[in-house]
C-alpha cells in the first residue's frame, strides 16, 4: 500500500528594520545580552506598545508578492501562554482567518506548481532561553519584540514531499530577500522553518496525524527532517501503530526526530484582540503604493531567464540566486552582451574566482562593463576564448578594462587572413609528410597543423580562420 | 451548558492560578453565576452590528522606524528575582 505525503510549512522570519515591532530598540543580531531592552519589550508595568510602521510595510509587500488578499482593517490579538521566552505573559500576534494583514494568496514556484498560501502575518519575536551549565536557564531579551512575519501555507496541504518543500522554502526565501524583508539567514534563526508533515493511504481522502518538526537550521536538514518523518510514520503504520499529533525536534547531527513537548490546543491561547493596540486599516492608495514598489521576483526571473534567453533551469537557479547577482547579470545584458556567454562568465570562472577570493559581486573590481567587453571581445573574434580567461583574470586583480589588457599585452587575436596565411604556408613547408598525409585522405592530422600555426603565432591566431586556411592551402 | 470543575481546573491551570478544593467549589459556583449574566446579555439580537474590538474610534497609529535608548544591562535587571552573566534567570525549563 502506497502512501501519500502531504506537508504545510510554517515559516518565521524576523523582519529587516532598525527597531522592533513595538518599541524603539534596535533589531540587531549578536551583541552582549540584554543590551537592547526596555520597559516595553520585557513587559514592565505601565508601558505601551507602539507599531512600528516599516514592519508592516515589509508585511504587506510581502502579502502581495504572494498574491494575498489585503485585509482592509487588521487587528493585532494577545496570544496567552506562560513561558519565560515572552515576560508580558503574551505574544502579540494576529489571529482569524481573514484578518491577518495578508490571506488565501499563493507562491508560484518557476514549473508552474501553486502552493497555496493561507495567511501572512505579523507578531513578535520571542526571547532566547540559554541552558546554563548549573542546570538554570538563563534568558537574554535583545530578541523579544523583534518584528516577526509568519507565512503559513494552506489547508489542505499542496506540497507532497520532501523536494517540493525544499523549493517552496528556497522559492520564498529568495522572494523576501529580493523585497529586502528578511536577510534569509536560516544559521542564524532569521529565517525558521516548521513543517507538518502527515501521511495518508493513496486514494484516502482524509489526512492523517500530523507531527510538527522543530530545529531545522538549513534546507539539508528541511528535506532530510521531512522525509525522515515520513518514512519513520510509514514504518509505524506498517508495524500497526497508531500516530499520535506530536511536536519533534530535529537532531542534525544524528539525523533522526525526536519527541519534544505535548502541542497545547490552540483554544488554550485565549486570543483576543489586544486592547493596546488600534486596529490597522489600509487604504488603497497605500496598498497600490506599495504594490507598485515591489520589484521582480525570483520566479518571475527564472522564467524571463529561461523563456527568453534560453538558459537553463540550472543556469537560471544560479543567477537568481542573490539580487547582486542577478542584477549584475542583467546590466551586462543590458550593456549588450550575449545572455548566454555572459551566463557562462558568470556562473564559471567569475564565480570561482569570487568564491576563491572570498569577494562578494558588489566588492569586486569586475563590473557589468567589464564583462560585456570581454565578451565582445570575444564574440567579435578579437581575442580567443582561451586569451579571455588570461585577460579575465587579469582584469580581476587590477579592475583594468579587458580591452585595453588586450591591447597592452599583444594578445589581440590574429584575425587578419593574410598574415595567417603566411604562417600556414610556413607550416605546410615544415611538415611535408602531414601535408601529404592529409592529401592521401588521413584528414586526422589537421587538428596537429591547426595546433602549429596557432603555436608559431604564439596562440594569438583565430583558430577558426586557420582551420579554413589550411584547408584551403591543403588543396591547392 | 454550565462551567463544570473540570473546566475550572483547566483555565486555572492555564492562568497558573494554584486554587485549593475550597476555592475551586466555590469559584466554580461564582463563575456559573457570572456566565448566566452573560447568557442575558446573548439574547439580545446584535446582526449587523460591527464587533468592538476598540472603544476608542482611532485606527493605523503608527511609529516610524527610529531607535531610541531603552534601558541599560543594569537597569534592566535590577527588578529581576535573580540574574547571572547578564541573564534573567528562571527557574530549570526542560524541553
Amino acid at each position: 500500500m502506497g502512501f501519500v505525503v502531504s506537508v504545510g510549512m510554517e515559516v518565521h522570519a524576523e523582519l529587516l528594520t532598525k527597531t522592533k515591532m513595538f518599541c524603539g530598540c534596535p533589531n540587531a543580531f549578536g551583541g552582549e545580552v540584554n543590551t537592547r531592552v526596555c520597559p516595553v519589550c520585557l513587559g514592565l508595568p505601565g508601558s505601551l506598545p507602539v507599531i512600528n510602521r516599516a514592519a508592516v510595510r515589509h508585511v504587506l509587500a510581502t502579502a502581495l508578492a504572494l498574491n494575498c488578499s489585503i485585509a482592509r482593517r487588521s487587528l493585532f490579538h494577545r496570544k496567552n501562554y506562560f513561558y519565560p521566552d515572552l515576560p508580558k505573559g503574551y505574544q502579540i500576534s494576529q489571529y482569524e482567518e481573514t484578518n491577518p494583514i495578508g490571506y488565501h494568496g499563493h507562491l508560484e514556484l518557476p514549473t508552474g506548481k501553486r502552493i497555496g498560501i493561507k495567511r501572512v502575518h505579523l507578531e513578535e519575536d520571542t526571547g532566547k532561553l540559554l541552558h546554563l551549565p548549573d542546570g538554570r536557564s538563563g534568558i537574554d531579551y535583545n530578541r523579544a519584540g523583534v518584528p516577526l512575519m509568519e507565512i503559513v501555507t494552506d489547508f489542505p496541504p499542496d506540497i507532497h514531499s520532501s523536494e517540493e518543500a525544499k523549493q517552496y522554502l528556497q522559492y520564498l526565501r529568495l522572494t523576501l530577500i529580493y523585497l529586502g524583508v528578511c536577510d534569509g539567514k536560516m544559521e542564524q534563526g532569521s529565517l525558521r522553518c516548521e513543517p507538518n508533515i502527515s501521511i495518508a493511504e493513496e486514494g484516502s481522502k482524509s489526512l492523517g496525524v500530523k507531527t510538527e518538526l522543530k530545529n531545522l537550521g538549513s534546507f539539508k536538514a528541511v528535506a532530510l527532517g521531512i522525509q525522515h518523518e515520513a518514512e519513520r510514520m510509514e514504518a509505524a503504520v506498517a508495524k500497526g501503530e497508531t500516530l499520535r499529533q506530536e511536536t519533534r525536534g530535529w537532531d542534525e547531527k544524528a539525523e533522526r526526530s525526536y519527541p519534544m513537548r505535548v502541542k497545547e490546543f490552540e483554544s488554550d491561547y485565549r486570543y483576543f484582540p489586544d486592547p493596546d493596540l488600534p486596529p490597522m486599516k489600509f487604504e488603497d492608495a497605500f496598498i497600490e503604493e506599495v504594490r507598485n514598489s515591489l520589484p521582480e521576483l525570483p520566479t518571475a526571473r527564472h522564467r524571463r531567464y529561461t523563456s527568453s534567453f534560453g538558459l537553463s533551469d540550472y543556469d537560471a537557479e544560479l543567477l537568481i540566486a542573490e539580487p547582486a547577482w542577478a542584477e549584475f547579470f542583467d546590466a551586462c545584458v543590458n550593456k549588450g552582451g550575449e545572455p548566454k556567454a555572459v551566463c557562462n562568465w558568470m556562473n564559471g570562472d567569475f564565480a570561482k574566482m569570487l568564491n576563491e577570493s572570498g569577494t562578494v559581486v558588489s566588492e569586486s573590481r569586475i563590473t557589468p562593463d567589464h564583462l560585456a567587453d570581454l565578451v565582445a571581445l570575444v564574440s567579435s573574434g578579437q581575442i580567443s576564448g582561451k586569451m579571455a580567461k588570461e585577460v579575465f583574470e587579469t582584469s580581476f586583480a587590477t579592475g583594468q578594462m579587458p580591452r585595453d589588457i588586450a591591447q597592452k599585452q599583444g594578445l589581440s587575436q590574429l584575425s587578419d587572413k593574410e598574415a595567417i596565411r603566411k604562417i600556414v604556408i610556413a607550416v605546410l613547408n615544415e611538415n611535408a609528410d602531414s601535408a601529404q598525409k592529409y592529401r592521401s585522405g588521413k584528414t586526422g592530422v589537421l587538428g596537429f597543423l591547426v595546433g602549429k600555426v596557432i603555436q608559431q603565432s604564439s596562440g594569438r591566431a583565430n583558430p577558426q580562420l586557420v582551420n579554413e586556411l589550411l584547408i584551403e592551402e591543403l588543396k591547392r | 451548558m454550565s462551567f463544570t470543575l473540570e473546566d475550572l481546573k483547566t483555565v486555572s491551570n492555564l492562568a497558573r492560578l494554584d486554587l485549593s478544593d475550597e476555592e475551586l467549589a466555590q469559584m466554580v459556583g461564582n463563575l456559573n453565576k457570572v456566565l448566566e449574566s452573560f447568557r442575558g446579555l446573548q439574547q439580545l439580537d446584535l446582526s449587523g452590528i460591527e464587533i468592538t474590538a476598540h472603544s476608542v474610534d482611532t485606527h493605523s497609529v503608527w511609529r516610524e522606524d527610529e531607535p531610541r535608548n531603552g534601558l541599560s544591562r543594569a537597569e534592566a535587571l535590577s527588578a529581576a528575582p535573580a540574574s547571572h552573566a547578564g541573564l534573567f534567570l528562571v527557574p530549570r525549563i526542560i524541553e
